[in-house]
């Protein structure tokens, strides 16, 4: 509906052709725009108000593995309440970081704080970094960018794909003992006690809107950017243009793809519109899903604010591991779609 | 009164936070001393992981979003009264 409205405005009351370069380009341009604002408002509201549930420091205590359980004294004095010492093992750990990672609101600024958070409160080193992995890789924008332009499979694919190399990530970094190579002050932190504030809906409301407001206000101009470009490229360059270049016969296609990727961080707005023309125009799908998570889980910035806490041998574990793991997405999907 | 804003430094919501409460502070004519945390330890101190994050005479108030104008200035009168 909406593109045959668009469809009207461009070809019928501005009279442009739907065979020309700037007819094709300007349709594009004007349907994703809109679409795209609305998707993100719409669900960005509503991803927000899931999110409200889940402060950091409730996941926190959910990954701790510690509940709270009533026992009976025995002595006629009734029940205390005492903390479990489990914690969570390996696997299941790394799942439920995983999954957790994707509705718990993150920013980097706050990597920090959440790393000695869950380290003090005994999650597993390994557990922690599946939170790490999955929380800015699957993040709202990327995924509503994927979903507004490649369709709701793409970024289904993406949201599971991005699970899995979390629990994975998670697991060997787990696996590998590297608790020694945390900076050593992060084990001295101690937590003080806050009791969670409970929320009324008003504020879950006001605090969902605010957030709409933020990410707009952040990606607006990338995301123009993006579609432009997009809509440029759709309207100009040959339909086979990248096929010889970045299609799945070419093997360079994926760590290139990594390597281009990791500069970009933070900008899954403006680059999926691009990325869109680029499948169009002939990138393989395993190449884009791991150029998409090179740039949102392989940023830079991040890993600077993670050396407060990590030792270079870890960071550079860590690089290492997410770096494998994309590329190795990144040829799977190639050789499955193929 | 004591107002603490605690903050992993260089993001735009803590500097936001710390404008806003100076002007409420202003507006209301409330005397408080406004001291920034940036340290981590006394940041997990008061039991947060999300900045920025208000504490007002040692509670904290909010954490993890920057709240709008208005309830900055119920967070501080009701502290005041």
């Amino acid at each position: 509906m909406w593109q045959a409205f668009v469809d009207y405005l461009v070809y019928q009351v501005m009279g442009l052709s739907p065979q020309s370069h700037l007819g094709s380009a300007l349709d594009f341009f004007i349907y994703d725009t809109v679409k795209i604002f609305l998707m993100l408002a719409v669900i960005i509201f509503l991803v927000s108000i899931i999110r409200s549930f889940f402060p950091p420091e409730r996941t926190r205590k959910i990954l701790s593995g510690k509940r709270e359980v009533k026992v009976d004294t025995g002595d006629g004095t009734g029940a205390v309440t005492v903390e479990t010492e489990s914690s969570l093992r390996e696997f299941l750990g790394n799942v439920l970081a995983a999954l957790l990672g994707i509705v718990t609101p993150f920013c980097s600024c706050s990597a920090v704080p959440v790393f000695i958070g869950f380290v003090e409160s005994g999650v597993p080193l390994g557990v922690t970094f599946s939170f790490l992995i999955s929380s800015p890789m699957v993040n709202e924008v990327a995924l509503i960018m994927l979903w507004g332009m490649f369709g709701w499979k793409i970024a289904a694919i993406y949201i599971s794909t991005g699970v899995i190399v979390a629990i994975i990530g998670g697991i060997i970094i787990g696996r590998l003992k590297l608790e020694h190579q945390v900076e050593d002050y992060v084990y001295n932190i101690k937590m003080g006690e806050n009791e969670l504030v409970k929320l009324t809906w008003k504020e879950r409301v006001d605090y969902a809107w605010g957030y709409v407001q933020d990410i707009l206000k952040k990606v607006w101009l990338y995301v123009l950017i993006g579609i432009a470009i997009g809509g440029f490229m759709h309207g100009y360059a040959p339909a086979d243009f990248l096929v010889r270049y970045a299609g799945k016969d070419n093997l360079f296609a994926v760590p290139l793809a990594v390597a281009i990727g990791v500069p970009l961080y933070s900008n899954a707005a403006g680059i999926i519109p691009i990325v869109n023309v680029l499948m169009e125009k002939g990138m393989a799908l395993g190449t884009v899903l791991a150029f998409m998570m090179a740039v949102t889980a392989l940023s830079l910035p991040e890993m600077i604010i993670l050396r407060k806490v990590l030792k270079p041998k870890l960071i550079g574990i860590f690089i290492g591991i997410m770096t494998v793991t994309i590329i190795f997405v990144g040829y799977l999907f190639n050789a499955i779609m193929a | 009164m004591e107002i603490k804003i605690l903050s992993t430094g260089g993001c735009a919501n803590c500097k936001k936070m710390e404008q806003l409460v100076l002007e409420v502070l202003k507006e209301t004519k409330t005397a408080a001393e406004v001291i920034k945390v940036t340290e981590i330890k006394e940041i997990m101190s008061f039991g947060v992981m999300s900045t920025p994050c208000l504490v007002i005479n040692n509670k904290v108030k909010i954490a993890g979003k920057l709240p709008a104008k208005n309830t900055i200035k119920e967070f501080i009168m009701s502290e005041d009264a």
